[in-house]
């Protein structure tokens, strides 16, 4: 099912030998790949920011298709051994899971280039946004936001303030997982940033996040797609809802909504390119992660932070209407004052259980 | 023969053998007992109490590792990892930080490494995991469990969520199904009788539904329904509920309800209306003449004949229910959520095909337990698709 990435090559080069025409021609064929990204406003940032100027510079045609998360796909792909996904754009969760379970390549820090201002890959990437098999391309967070139009007088802004149906009445929006909910249910109820993952590894811990959502489960509105949250709101059927950023930032302006975000408690979170396992298009994939990891900052066009310190500078405003991207993206210092990183080892290990618990807790 | 062999073919690549391999997934899962055959067979030895023997370390020491180059370590861990929290990362840090130890005692380097290797639980969820046919998955499917000794329990009461999603689904398919019969009916009866010219204009209402994208219909109902919708805007002008207390139609079992009584109803207006036409309209008429008030005419003349069209159409509509997905997700909300929602989780998510299996072969089950109890009750051979 799953072979050495060695023997593989051994006997490509064998097949090579064999049939030096047959193998030209597939290396002509390979002269385009497949990179998955999320679709909508990201995917169209992405192929602008990363997927034109590689075709530009290398001549390597990619062709983008979209998903909606998760390995399944990869998965069967990997299984069956018939792999036409070549690059994609995953969680860093996802990355870790996939890399142990062998369906996605390792990728050699070596090969990565340096930043714009010199510094070698190692040290310039952001602690964390650089794994086995992943290489960090944007730095995104879970906050949320509400809409300045129903709350003419006292506005949220603390995370506390999500939770405080008397201060701010009115339904809120939540994503139907217990991620994110389990980590501001305990930062509301006054768990300090740096303790929350501790907390939630005990039972008691669990409890109380439960026991906080429990206080504003009848007032929730529950969401599964990025896309929905600023609808929501939009829609006025709910006051205020966790999104990600910058789906926020494109209603604001883009679409002129009022919309405001609280980045107290934000969640921060990390994407990466990563190649799957068994890609015949194995150097051209690996170009092309090398290449986005220092290609024009993504950030210009959707406002999500850089993974490598040396693209910092690189974001000043935005492509499309000019705005200031700094105090938009979540790596902003002021943004960052009671931010949480997720803790991905952590989830691995605990999501079978917590979405079962969750499940059966929304069912109640 | 020979002329439907294409389509046996067709049939058994692309249903049957599907069919077969998820169903084989529910029970058999050799990932583990592939991965560590020695860990598992020294482990026969242990009694179940304390730590297990030095052999048990030693095997695990160096499968751990061999599993790790073969990168199959991800797929043993989260197997375990389902049978005990935590462990997955128990797994590969320890495969990784072996890598630099030479020699034994091996127990001792596994519990300087994590000291889960000494508790008893890890190895009593090695030694299921390991088991190459097993029915934890058709047991988790309905909210129970194998503890260690063997007995097998109900789940924590925190983590039942099968049983009452699998009841919940069989109540919501079975409203949907009397919804679409009483909404169904009339205008099947409509249609069939209507003269030819305003009939065809009434199927085609039914028809251009049925033939435009589901998502599109799905979303249609979202903008009618929600809270500041078409319908309650409507409620809220004509005054018959206030601005602050507009209904929450939809992201509940309500939106699932009304969306998917919409969705299926061509399912159920076809058959009847294809047997309806087949009812000669003198049959009324004949039972009228001879002194049968209209409601008796209906029940004793007209609803018998109709019956092959009932029952094709509601099991139609009851078995599509059973598995719909799309619909419950988009606008159940948490009450509206289905056990085909779960499939998908397990399917996409959690990468836990082996319990999807075994949720979607309970379900299979209870279509074919309905089936026949359909024909024993009815008899299939009186069923009418039109």
């Amino acid at each position: 099912m799953r072979t050495d990435p060695l023997a593989r090559a051994a006997a490509r080069t064998s097949a090579c030998a064999a049939a030096l025409v047959a193998c030209l021609a597939g290396h002509v064929t390979a002269q385009s790949i497949t990179a998955v990204s999320y679709g909508g406003s990201y995917q169209k940032a992405s192929t602008e920011a990363w997927f034109e100027p590689f075709t530009a510079a290398t001549g390597i045609r990619v062709g983008v298709e979209d998903f909606t998360g998760g390995l399944a796909q990869i998965r069967a792909q990997v299984e069956v051994g018939n792999v036409y996904w070549d690059v994609v754009d995953l969680n860093a969760s996802d990355v870790v899971i996939a890399c142990d379970e062998g369906l996605l390549e390792y990728i050699d820090t070596e090969m990565l280039p340096p930043g714009a201002d010199g510094t070698p890959a190692a040290e310039d990437f952001a602690p964390g946004t650089l794994s086995d098999c992943g290489a960090g391309v944007v730095v995104w967070s879970t906050i949320y936001a509400f809409d300045a139009r129903r709350f003419p007088g006292a506005r949220p802004e603390t995370i506390a303030d999500f939770f405080d149906l008397e201060k701010f009445p009115g339904r809120r929006g939540m994503r139907r997982v217990p991620m994110f909910n389990l980590e501001i249910a305990l930062l509301a109820d006054g768990v300090p940033t740096e303790e929350v993952y501790a907390l939630l590894d005990t039972p008691e811990g669990l409890d109380r996040a439960f026991r906080k959502l429990d206080t504003i489960k009848d007032h929730v509105v529950w969401w599964e797609a990025g896309a929905q949250p600023p609808q929501m709101l939009a829609d006025g059927e709910v006051v205020m809802s966790t999104a990600y950023n910058g789906r926020i930032f494109n209603a604001q302006v883009l679409e002129n909504q009022p919309f405001e975000i609280v980045w107290d408690g934000q969640l921060l979170d990390i994407n990466q390119l990563a190649i799957v396992a068994g890609t015949p298009r194995l150097e051209e994939a690996m170009r092309l992660v090398s290449f986005a990891s220092t290609a024009e900052a993504l950030g210009r066009r959707i406002s999500y932070g850089p993974a490598r310190a040396s693209a910092a500078p690189l974001i000043t405003t935005h492509l499309e209407t000019g705005v200031e991207m700094g105090p938009h993206l979540p790596t902003h210092p002021p943004n960052m004052a009671r931010a949480l990183r997720r803790d991905w080892d952590w989830w691995v290990d605990n999501q079978d259980v917590l979405n079962e618990r969750f499940s059966a807790w929304l069912a109640r | 023969m020979g002329l439907v062999l294409p389509l046996l073919v067709f049939l058994g690549v692309t249903f049957l053998a599907p069919l077969a391999t998820m169903l084989l997934r529910s029970v058999h899962d050799p990932v583990v007992a592939d991965a560590l055959p020695a860990t598992l067979a020294a482990l026969r030895e242990w009694e179940g109490e304390g730590p297990p023997p030095e052999a048990v370390y030693e095997a695990a020491a160096r499968e751990l590792g061999s599993a790790r180059e073969a990168r199959t370590l991800g797929q043993v861990a989260g197997r375990v990892n389902r049978l005990q929290s935590g462990l997955r990362s128990v797994f590969t840090r320890t495969a990784r930080n072996l890598e630099d130890v030479t020699g034994g005692p091996w127990r001792e380097a596994m519990a300087g490494i994590d000291s889960a290797w000494v508790d008893p639980g890890t190895w009593h969820a090695v030694r299921a995991a390991g088991e190459r046919f097993t029915a934890r998955h058709y047991l988790n499917a309905v909210d129970m469990q194998r503890l260690p000794d063997g007995s097998v329990a109900p789940q924590p009461e925190e983590r039942r969520i099968y049983l009452p999603l699998l009841w919940r689904t069989l109540l919501v398919s079975l409203a949907i199904t009397v919804f679409c019969l009483i909404l169904g009916y009339p205008i099947a009866h409509l249609i069939a009788h209507a003269p030819p010219r305003r009939g065809n204009l009434l199927l085609a209402l039914v028809l251009v539904p049925f033939w435009t994208s589901l998502l599109v219909r799905t979303t249609s109902w979202i903008v009618l329904l929600q809270t500041q919708g078409v319908i309650n805007d409507v409620l809220v002008a004509v005054g018959l509920v206030g601005d602050d207390g507009r209904l929450s139609m939809v992201y509940n079992m309500t939106g699932t309800l009304v969306a998917m009584t919409h969705v299926l109803l061509p399912f159920m207006v076809l058959p009847l209306y294809s047997v309806m036409r087949s009812i000669p309209p003198l049959h009324m008429r004949a039972a009228a003449s001879m002194g049968a008030t209209p409601a008796q005419a209906f029940r004793r003349v007209y609803w018998p004949q109709t019956l092959p069209g009932v029952g094709a159409g509601s099991l139609l509509v009851f078995i599509l229910a059973i598995g719909y997905y799309i619909t419950p997700a988009l606008v159940g909300g948490s009450s509206g959520q289905l056990i085909s929602n779960m499939v998908a989780y397990h399917m996409q998510t959690s990468l836990n095909w082996g319990l999807a299996a075994a949720l979607g072969a309970l379900l299979l089950a209870g279509v074919l337990v309905l089936y026949l109890l359909y024909d024993r009750l009815v008899g299939v051979e009186r069923m009418s698709l039109g």
